[in-house]
């Protein structure tokens, strides 16, 4: 029963926390229609700076939005690729984590010593000081600290995203993904509007590597790793899994989309899948749901 | 007003496929005119259209608006004065976003798009009044999603919405093309309506000869990057279908596509 509770927890926690990175990508590849694939090099941006910033006695909290800037210039700059340079939307995505490959271990040589993992157990972070030290850290001998802080991260990324939506800039993003042309009716350019969405969805995608790196205590340029397969899975997995709950936002749905996806993975896991097959099982499962979402796509447009 | 000066348009330049359309074209819009396009396809109506939004390029040329010089300005820039509608009903508004959404944003134009909230209710009673306009119930309907309006009502909806701020000029790009006749009626009616009510200038490419003769106070007729009529005030009031149906056919003949 411990053990079920446990995995519980765990997948709540982890879904919580890679819920703010689809939410990233909700807004690139859902609002913006932009297949952002700098995802990968930004979210472990987010967790390097972090680190960084955490070993030098940097308030954890300040972390949190000093790495949503640093991901929301990498976003801006394949934002900027793609405008004034006209390079496709895959490429500006596969050229920044390429670039932020570098950077980031490059981050790590000249501020962690040369070692290719910046630790740092048992600093302050977002879950262990601040207001977070408030929180019990357990109930009934189940730890629950970590679940209250990661769970409150996703469900203030969450609001502060519906805020903006509903500003005039918010719905000025929603425009230019639905049709470009109506931008440039309103006389604003298009373009900029594009690279402002590219900054913030990486914004938040380098602010969950702020906060999975400060759950873990470590941060690494591994962690990126599969990182726009999972959160697009997650995005997909949740818009279509819960869409007949209309009356459910898209971003609770993207949050929800997070939670179902770990849990998936948690019960191969649970179940004896092998850690090494954990990739290969993110990439089928993706497979599946675009097919689940393309499938009632069609069953839509028969209907219709 | 408005001023297309020795234009010169050449299509994949430096190519085997290089085509002139304009070569010192010249074109001037009165202060106040609705003006009806028409020509044979490839007649560089459109071109021009395209020109003077910014969404294309000349080679040589200026482009004058109100004695300015606009033909280095990018079309985002153009669009805070000049107002278009295209063929394709679907590139005037967002289909994924609601009319009342659409028309927020079109109430904001001109202005900075910041963070205050987009919706303001206030303003709700002054879109429905515009709606009411295109007597098609939208006003009763705008927290609906502009996606599931049919082409008349969607292209009525862009209509009222290029009209929403005070642009100087009114672009209509085959605006009725792609309409059913009812809708396309319908649509010429309200058109003619907003255009009268705030008298503003207006250049209308049609494929309609009955449109272009019918409405407007002056008729440009297009061929080969040329203008070969040009008809204004009594001239263009007395002027027929059957009139210009047959520069038509002499142009064709001209070029040895008579029967």
């Amino acid at each position: 029963m411990n053990i079920i509770l446990n995995i519980c927890r765990v997948t709540l926690e982890e879904g919580f926390m890679y819920a703010v990175l689809a939410l990233g990508i909700y807004i690139t590849y859902s609002i913006l229609d932009f297949s952002d694939l700098s995802v990968d090099g930004t979210m472990p941006l987010g967790a390097i700076v972090t680190a960084l910033l955490i070993l030098r006695g940097v308030d954890p909290w300040l972390c949190l939005l000093i790495s949503f800037a640093a991901g929301a210039i990498g976003g801006m700059i394949t934002g900027l690729l793609h405008v004034k340079l006209h390079i496709r939307p895959l490429l500006c995505g596969i050229l920044i984590y390429t670039g932020l490959l570098s950077i980031n271990l490059v981050l790590l040589y000249l501020f962690n010593n040369g070692t290719t993992v910046a630790s740092f157990f048992r600093l302050p972070t977002i879950f262990n000081s601040g207001l977070a030290a408030l929180i019990p850290e357990s109930i009934g001998g189940t730890h629950i600290r970590t679940l209250v802080v990661s769970g409150i991260m996703a469900i203030l990324c969450k609001v502060l995203l519906d805020v903006y939506l509903k500003t005039k800039s918010g719905l000025l993003l929603r425009a230019t993904g639905n049709n470009e042309k109506y931008v440039t009716l309103l006389a604003k350019d298009p373009g900029m509007s594009k690279i402002l969405g590219l900054a913030i969805g990486n914004g938040f995608a380098a602010l969950a590597g702020s906060v999975i790196a400060q759950s873990r205590g470590s941060a690494d340029q591994q962690m990126g790793v599969g990182m726009v397969v999972m959160g697009l899975a997650s995005v997909i997995v949740g818009l279509s899994l819960f869409r007949k709950l209309s009356k459910l936002q898209a971003t609770t749905m993207v949050i929800l989309g997070s939670i179902a996806y770990k849990a998936v993975l948690s019960i191969a896991l649970a179940l004896g899948l092998p850690t090494e097959y954990l990739k290969l099982l993110m990439a089928v499962l993706f497979v599946a749901a675009l097919v689940l979402s393309g499938k009632k796509e069609t069953h839509k447009r028969r209907a219709a | 007003m408005l001023d297309l000066q020795k234009i010169v348009k050449i299509f994949n330049e430096g190519t085997v496929d290089e085509a002139v359309l304009f070569d010192g074209f010249d074109f001037h819009v009165k202060q106040g005119e609705f003006v009806s396009v028409i020509g044979s396809n490839g007649s560089g109506k459109t071109t021009m259209l395209n020109l003077i939004c910014g969404a294309d390029a000349a080679q040589e040329g200026k482009i004058l608006f109100r004695g300015q010089d606009i033909t280095m300005l990018p079309e985002h820039k153009r669009a805070k004065f000049i107002g278009r509608v295209f063929q394709d009903p679907k590139a005037g508004t967002c289909a994924g976003l609601t009319i009342l959404e659409n028309m927020a944003l079109a109430d904001n134009k001109q202005k900075h798009f910041g963070l205050g909230f987009a919706i303001n209710k206030k303003r709700t009673d002054h879109y429905r009044a515009l709606l009411e306009q295109c007597e098609m119930g939208l006003e009763n309907r705008l927290n609906v999603k502009v996606g599931s309006l049919s082409g008349g009502q969607r292209q009525a909806l862009a209509l009222v919405i290029a009209n929403m701020t005070d642009i100087e000029l009114l672009i209509l790009d085959e605006h009725t093309a792609a309409l059913d006749p009812k809708s396309s009626e319908t649509m010429m009616y309200l058109t003619d309506k907003l255009i009268r009510q705030r008298g503003i200038t207006t250049l209308m490419v049609t494929h309609n000869l009955r449109h272009a003769v019918e409405y407007g106070n002056r008729l440009v007729m297009m061929h080969e990057g040329n203008i070969v009529k040009d008809i204004c005030g009594e001239q263009k009031q007395q002027a027929k279908v059957q009139d210009l149906l047959e520069i038509f056919n002499e142009i064709s003949i001209e070029n040895g596509n008579g029967v």
